[in-house]
């Protein structure tokens, strides 16, 4: 596997997209050396959880895997009791690909889903058959020792070997909230960040619970990404009305923290320390007001990641990052490459 | 000398992980920091070791193994879940290798490494996978710590110690580096030597030993809080994340 600090991950490819335009490519370690002094880099300190649960549908006795997908309890009460929302499979794995998957059994609000020692009670109906709101019989911080047993990460069916869990904490990772990684921050380590400390880059975090990026189911596809919930530290509320003021720019290491920054604005882009939920969905007609640069990963034309580009930069210009990104063989999934877009003169109404 | 009057909650709020929580030093740090108001976390092997310190003392108790490499992230994963993050980490847990303590050329080449792989590559790695942790800590509070425990065995040359002073020496030198490295990240590294105190692992060492002669763990444990932790305390709260403080993410639909 690609550990969080292999070379695969440091050598990757980087293409860079600036405000006209132009693009240059660079090995993925030079990040270290793009940006300037008073510049303010934000990543996402999520922590990826165990989120995928094998286990028995008990009234059917049917083997069932459901995917933790989105918070419905406060994330941060490890007292609490957590529910979630959450993608239910049949049997099989991640091997098999989602459409050939065999469907969940027909699971009734109140059934009950065992897996190991975790047991989870489905709490009503929605209107897709695999989306099922559940509950843990256990508070939060019981949860998290039994996902350490029974939980493994979610899996990809591009990926030729199983994730571990260090496989998807990226190396900033702090509080386990994320469904999925946060995968743009696998483009840095400790070492780009020194170098940016050293040069007078700075770094602050969100800490954004990243949802599912993909089900391989289209109804549901359509509906994400889910709400996630997200914090914004004091710290990077303020860090980033210095960089406005002082007209440097704000660098979002991912969509997520694009996400949450741009949820916790306001119209005259000043950001909101605290908790939130991000329920925006971005698009062309998306005012940006806080993000300059974002960071993320090589996206096809169709993907929601794709449509939330098109507020930093024209369809042509996406269009032409997506053909010279086939030609030049650039990687297209979470441990893929990286494209740094800088929001474009017209989006940014300059 | 500690004393029950003296006793405050001046560590409230801080958020503090001890890995050998149920005997020893361990367990006279986990007493200790609750007392003083720390939330405090701790890794044990013994499932009813762990429950009945963590009943005793209302700390959150992990079962499991730091010498394991595929338990490390699932610790790591409990600790930051249960405390809402860490301020510091105080890796404790050890072994003194082969038992009874034999010369480096009667120790089995597993038994040496059995010896690293809990005390040193261990630590690394449960520090590695919460340094993401520590340093967003230090971000958002100002400053966070890891303390590894030191030995005169690391120093000395004491015959039949080999295992132990060998991966004891490695974390030593370990955590002199580590502290150079985090510094830009914000994270602190020290090592603590609490001397010989009267504990189950001395005894296993030298079972003869006069224990009138031997510190008390809770000597070393108030020693160690004072000259590392009570510095981080000092630093306010500022998280804006505090639980409850608004709504939680909302029903996609009802």
């Amino acid at each position: 596997m690609i550990a969080a600090n292999s070379p695969e991950r440091r050598w990757g490819k980087l293409m860079k997209v600036d405000a006209g335009g132009s693009l240059r490519h660079f090995r993925r370690r030079s990040l270290a050396r793009l940006f300037a002094p008073g510049d303010v880099v934000v990543v996402n300190d999520a922590g990826t959880l165990p989120a995928s649960l094998a286990g028995i549908h008990a009234e059917s006795g049917a083997m069932i895997e459901v995917r933790l997908a989105g918070w419905l309890s406060d994330m941060l009460d490890a007292g609490g009791e957590p529910r979630f929302l959450a993608v239910a499979f049949g049997a099989g794995d991640h091997r098999t690909v989602t459409e050939e998957r065999a469907a969940p059994p027909p699971i009734l609000p109140g059934d009950h889903l065992v897996f190991g020692s975790l047991e989870a009670v489905v709490e009503r109906r929605l209107d897709h058959a695999r989306l099922l709101p559940i509950r843990f019989r256990t508070s939060l911080g019981a949860l998290y020792a039994g996902l350490a047993r029974h939980g493994r990460p979610i899996q990809y069916a591009h990926m030729p070997d199983d994730l571990a869990l260090w496989d998807v904490w990226t190396s900033v990772a702090a509080m386990p909230i994320a469904f999925e990684a946060p995968s743009a921050g696998f483009a840095i380590d400790w070492r780009t960040m020194s170098a940016w400390k050293s040069r007078g880059v700075e770094i602050v975090s969100v800490t954004h619970a990243a949802g599912i990026s993909s089900t391989g189911d289209p109804a549901l596809d359509a509906e994400l990404p889910f709400d996630e919930p997200y914090v914004i530290p004091q710290a990077t509320a303020d860090a980033i009305a210095r960089a406005h003021t002082n007209k440097r720019r704000v660098v979002a290491m991912g969509t997520t923290v694009l996400r949450a920054l741009e949820s916790a604005s306001q119209e005259n882009g000043t950001v909101v320390a605290g908790r939130g939920v991000a329920r925006m969905r971005i698009g062309p007609e998306t005012p940006i007001r806080v993000v300059d640069v974002v960071l993320t990963g090589m996206h096809e034309p169709g993907e929601s990641h794709f449509e939330l580009l098109r507020a930093f930069a024209d369809d042509p210009v996406l269009h032409c990052i997506h053909e010279v990104a086939s030609r030049r063989g650039y990687r297209g999934h979470e441990f893929g490459d990286s494209l740094l877009i800088e929001r474009s003169d017209r989006a940014a109404g300059m | 000398m500690q004393s029950r009057a003296k006793q405050n909650r001046d560590l409230a709020g801080l958020r503090v992980a001890i890995t050998g929580g149920t005997s020893g030093l361990g367990l006279a740090l986990v007493r200790q920091l609750t007392a003083r108001g720390a939330r405090v976390a701790f890794v044990a092997r013994s499932a009813d070791a762990v429950t009945r310190v963590a009943s005793e003392t209302g700390a959150h108790g992990i079962t499991g193994d730091v010498g394991g490499k595929d338990e490390i992230y699932g610790i790591a994963m409990q600790i930051t879940g249960q405390l809402g993050g860490l301020d510091a980490l105080i890796n404790n847990a050890s072994t003194l290798g082969p038992r009874p303590l034999r010369p480096l050329a009667d120790t089995d080449c597993e038994d040496l490494q059995h010896a690293l792989a809990v005390n040193l590559v261990g630590p690394f790695r449960l520090t590695k996978a919460l340094f993401g942790a520590l340093a967003s800590s230090a971000r958002n509070r100002g400053g966070s710590l890891v303390v590894n425990i030191a030995s005169d065995a690391a120093v000395s040359a004491y015959p039949t110690w080999g295992a132990y002073g060998a991966s004891k020496a490695a974390l030593g030198h370990m955590t002199a580096i580590w502290n150079e490295e985090a510094r830009d990240a914000g994270v602190q590294f020290v090592s603590f030597d609490p001397g010989d105190m009267n504990t189950p692992m001395h005894f296993a060492a030298i079972p003869d030993a006069d224990p009138n002669e031997l510190k008390r763990p809770e000597d070393s444990a108030t020693q160690l809080i004072e000259g590392t932790l009570t510095k981080l305390a000092a630093n306010p709260e500022t998280d804006a994340g505090a639980p409850g403080s608004t709504t939680a993410a909302g029903d996609v639909r009802s």
